[in-house]
Formats: C-alpha cells, structure tokens, sequence
C-alpha cells in the first residue's frame, strides 16, 4: 500500500514540477511573505515584542488566505482532470484503492505546499533576524506557523479533491473551487461580523460565534495561531476573539479539519463512475 | 471449474434503454476471442463491466474466480482502453515505471517492457509528442505487465499500421501462448482476420453470433457469386444457356448460388465449354458475413 502511495505521489510531484506549479507556490509565498516582512516592520517596539513574533502574526493573516487559494488551485483538476484526459478508466483497473490514489495526491500535493510555506516563511524569517537578532525568540511560533498553515492546505486540498470528484469537469471544478474560497475565506467572517453587529454583543454572539469560527477551517487556523501568539504577548489586542476559546479546540480543528476533508474527498471519489 | 471469464445472463441499462440484454460467454485460459459489433453495440460497456467500472443491472460475471473490479480480479486483469490516454507531461518510461509499482512490479522493467513495444527510442520522451499510434503502443506495453490472466482489449489495433497489427498479433499469440485469456473488440471482421479462435458478434445489446470463422461462414449460408466471361460473340448464346444470370453492363454474366448448388453450377458452365472465356468464383467476404450477423436484427 505505501508502495502504491509513495508512486503516486512522486508521479504527481513529477507532474506538478513540470507544469510549473512548484515554482508558482514557491514565488508566490515568498514574494508575499517578504513584502509583509517589510511592510511590518513598523509597529515594532511599540507593542514589545520581537519582530519575528511580529511578522508571524502579518504571515497568519497572509497564509488565511493565500494557501487555501494554492490549494484549491492544486487540487480542483486531481479527479476532474482524469476524467477529461481519459486517463482514469486505466488507473481504476489497477489493484490501487482509490482511496490510496488520493492519498498519493495529497502527499505530493502536501509536500509543495509544505515547500512554498517553508520557503516563504523562511525568507521572511530571515529577513527579521537580520534586521533583530533577537528575533530568534519568535522562532517557534513561526515553526507552529508552518506546519499549521501545511495542515489548513491539506484541508482545503481534501476539500478540492472532492470538488473535482463532484464537477467532473475541470472548469465545473475551477468554479467551484473559487465559489468555495469566496465562501470560507472571505464571505464567512463578513457574515460573522454582520452578525455580531445585528446581535449588538448579545448573548447569541458569545453563544455562537466560537462555534462558527472552529467550524470553519481556516478561522479555527487563525484563532489557534493569534491565540498562541497572545500567549507570547506579541498580538495583544489583535485577537479578541481569540481569548474566549481555549488553544486546545482551536487546535483541535486545525489537526481533525484535514482528516475530514480527506475523508469526505476518498466518499466522493467512491461515487465516481468513469 | 477452470474458467477464465465467466458470464451468464448478463443484463445492463442506462436509464431504461437496454444497452446488453441476457449476455453469456465464457472464455478459458489460452482462448483468443474477438468481440466484433457496431458502434453502440454494447461492446465496451460489456468490457467496463468485465473490468468492474460500471455496475450492472443482472446477470452473474466471474473474473479470474472473483467479482469484477474486486481487488483479486485487478491484479490479474489488464486492460487496454479504446484511446490510451496518458498525462502528456510525462515520459513513456515514467509513465510505465508507475504502472509496474502499481502492480507491485520492479520498475526497472520498464525499458525491457518499452522495447517489447518498439518504443525504446521514445522512452526518455514525453507522451505528448508522442503519436496516436505511439501511445497505443504506451498502452499495450502497460497491459503486458505482469503476466495477466485476462487481458480486455478495446479495439487494440485501431490507429496501428499493417505491420505494427502484426507484431501486436505475434504479441498475443505469445501471451495465449503462456495462458492468458484475451478479449479483444473491433468492428470489422477483416481486422481480427484468423487470429482469433473464437468470434462473438453483439448486435443492439444481443449476443447474435458466436463460433469460429468456418462456423459462422457456415452458418451464414450465404450465396456464392460467379462471375462469367463470354467468348467473343457467344454472348447472347452463354445468356441463353444461363437464363438465371444477370448480365452487367461490361457483358459479364453475374450469378449467384447457395453453397450447397456451388459444384453442380461450376460443372454445367464447364459444359459451356468453349462459349466461356473466363470464370471467377467470389466467396462471401468477412465483411458479408459480418453484416449478416449484425443486421439481423431489424435493420
């Protein structure tokens, strides 16, 4: 079984560095994480904490919603794409469960965006440490960062898979997939805000909204990273939220969102008859 | 019992339109059978069943002693689609290096399997610059890996030249050879020639036919066409001596007769004897055969 995954996945990665892909994520965390480096290098000293810890705090809101794009990007053609190739019919009369195809998928997937994270993160990194040496104090937070922000992409890889299964098509997928990131990333906090605006604070929001926010994988991304940075004092009162639900639910959801997705992917990959 | 591929009663729709009704065959190990039908005959939805893709309605399937698309069944099934497709962005040898882990193969074969195939040159080339006919050849060298017990062919040599057909034929008769059961479409009957042992004909989701070549040609029963050419200037005389002829535009006389009448009409044209300068004697082509089989039915 490991054998057919590790196959896979190096197949996929094969294809993913041929078709550029590796190098788009790659650019584009790290031009992003660098002009967030640059750009937050303001606020620093007033709120007393080291500039890494800094960054780390502008990289969360950065990674929110840069890597569920990168991974929904990546994933709306895995099943899709088969389809519309002709390649699938071949693959499904291989002694490989489909589950174990995307598995492969995932694990090469997992490892691009596991790269572009470390190489963006890691540029930023190093540009405040050579501005604060004492900036390594953040380092932790920025490792908690990295493999966070690898787990949220899984989630939303899982979740683009599954899509991919459901359009059969890929621009049907490519569709779906934006209509999901609009949805999740943007359109949800807009929601929560109007709500919290309508409830006027009432006790319907205290109710509520910890639960909206960890049911929603990439909230539940960003309430563990500025709950953890609070405890290191370098966001205070940047997470108000954050503060009212415990790191360990928070954390929670970051670590069952991506088995989830999974899940609900290899159900939707079952359903497919090619 | 010692079946390769075994089915009974076999019955699939889509959305109530009958695409296979009450199939049976069964195939041993070592038989070559060719499955001949029109477009939208039935034929590769009959395959897609074999090989466990798409569910079907009734009837019972056997694949090697398992259910279609079961695990067992896959690992020694093989199967070439009608258009092998390939992600272009890989080389030929990638490509089979993944099918050979898949089946828990050593991916070292792959050069020894390209080279089978002829496409040894092309193994260090992406897929997409290769041809149709390269990528058919992807796609056979996939199917021979691992000695399969069944392997399901969906018109194989479609996009191939007489040459490569042969080559591929050679390819079958070795693996029949080792024990391998082979189900291979098409549809023509010129293009599986005798290299099959057996014929199936589906027509509209009915299996219409089933034997070997000499079986269906007899059964068939049809007419046998003569072709006489009259002497100079015994042309009115020879259409007097053969009123049941029809004489074509270029003079010749056209006759047909059923097998069974062949020797008695061919001795009284010898008694013709120099009224006659020449005789041919046209046996009912596969394509003629074929037709009858498939037309049969309300058509």
């Amino acid at each position: 079984m490991i054998r057919r995954i590790l196959s896979t996945a190096a197949l996929e990665f094969r294809i993913a560095l041929r078709n550029r892909w590796v190098a788009i994520a790659i650019g584009l965390m790290v031009i992003f994480a660098l002009v967030l480096a640059a750009a937050g290098a303001a606020p620093t000293g007033d709120i007393g904490a080291d500039r890494l810890s800094v960054t780390v705090v502008s990289l969360t809101s950065l990674a929110v919603y840069l890597v569920p794009l990168l991974a929904l990007l990546m994933s709306f053609d895995a099943i899709a794409g088969e389809v519309e190739r002709g390649t699938l019919p071949l693959l499904l009369t291989y002694p490989v469960a489909r589950a174990e195809v995307l598995a492969g998928k995932l694990v090469a997937h997992m490892a691009i965006l596991a790269l572009a994270v470390g190489a963006g993160y890691g540029a930023a990194a190093l540009a405040a440490v050579w501005v604060d040496p004492a900036s390594t104090a953040g380092l932790p937070a920025l490792w908690r960062l990295m493999w966070s922000s690898t787990l949220l992409g899984a989630t939303f890889l899982g979740v683009g898979y599954a899509l991919s299964c459901l359009a059969r098509r890929p621009s049907g997928a490519a569709g779906l997939a934006v209509g999901l990131w609009l949805g999740l990333v943007v359109l949800y906090d807009l929601g929560l805000l109007a709500m919290i605006v309508a409830d006027g604070g009432g006790p319907l929001t205290g109710r509520v909204l910890p639960v909206a926010l960890l049911a929603n994988p990439a909230d539940a991304f960003r309430l563990f990273n500025l709950a953890a940075a609070e405890a290191a004092n370098a966001a205070a009162g940047m997470g108000g939220a954050a503060a009212t639900i415990p790191l360990w639910q928070s954390a929670l959801s970051v670590v069952l969102w991506p088995l989830a997705a999974l899940g609900l992917a290899i159900a939707a990959f079952r359903k497919v008859t090619p | 019992m010692n079946s390769t591929l075994t089915i009974s009663r076999l019955t699939k729709r889509f959305q109530g339109v009958s695409a296979l009704s009450e199939v049976s065959l069964s195939l041993g190990p070592g038989m070559r059978v060719a499955l001949l039908g029109h477009n939208g005959a039935g034929k590769s939805t009959m395959m897609k069943i074999i090989l466990g893709l798409i569910p079907f309605d009734g009837g019972q399937v056997q694949v090697c002693g398992a259910a279609p698309g079961s695990a067992r069944a896959r690992a020694q099934v093989a199967y070439l689609p009608e258009n092998a497709a390939f992600h272009p962005a890989l080389t030929g040898e990638e490509q089979i290096r993944h099918y050979l882990s898949l089946r828990g193969e050593s991916p070292r074969r792959a050069s020894e399997l390209l080279e089978r195939v002829g496409l040894a040159r092309a193994a260090g080339r992406r897929i997409g610059t290769y041809s149709k006919g390269m990528r058919q050849r992807v796609g056979l060298a996939q199917a021979l890996i691992g000695r399969p017990g069944l392997l399901v062919l969906d018109e194989p040599t479609s996009g191939l030249d007489p040459v490569s057909r042969r080559d591929f034929y050679a390819l079958l008769d070795g693996l029949a050879a080792e024990g391998a059961a082979i189900l291979l479409s098409s549809h023509a009957l010129t293009e599986v020639e005798a290299r099959t042992d057996r014929i199936l004909i589906l027509s509209q989701g009915r299996l219409v036919a089933e034997g070997t070549l000499s079986d269906l040609r007899r059964r068939a029963a049809l007419p046998v066409a003569l072709i006489v050419t009259p002497a100079p200037d015994a042309a009115a005389a020879l259409a007097a001596a053969l009123p049941q002829a029809r004489q074509a535009d270029d003079g010749t006389l056209h006759l047909t007769c059923a097998q069974t009448e062949k020797l008695a009409l061919l001795a009284h044209i010898a008694t013709l004897g120099p009224q006659v300068a020449d005789l041919e004697v046209i046996p009912p082509s596969l394509e003629d055969i074929y037709s009858h089989f498939s037309r049969r039915d309300g058509q």
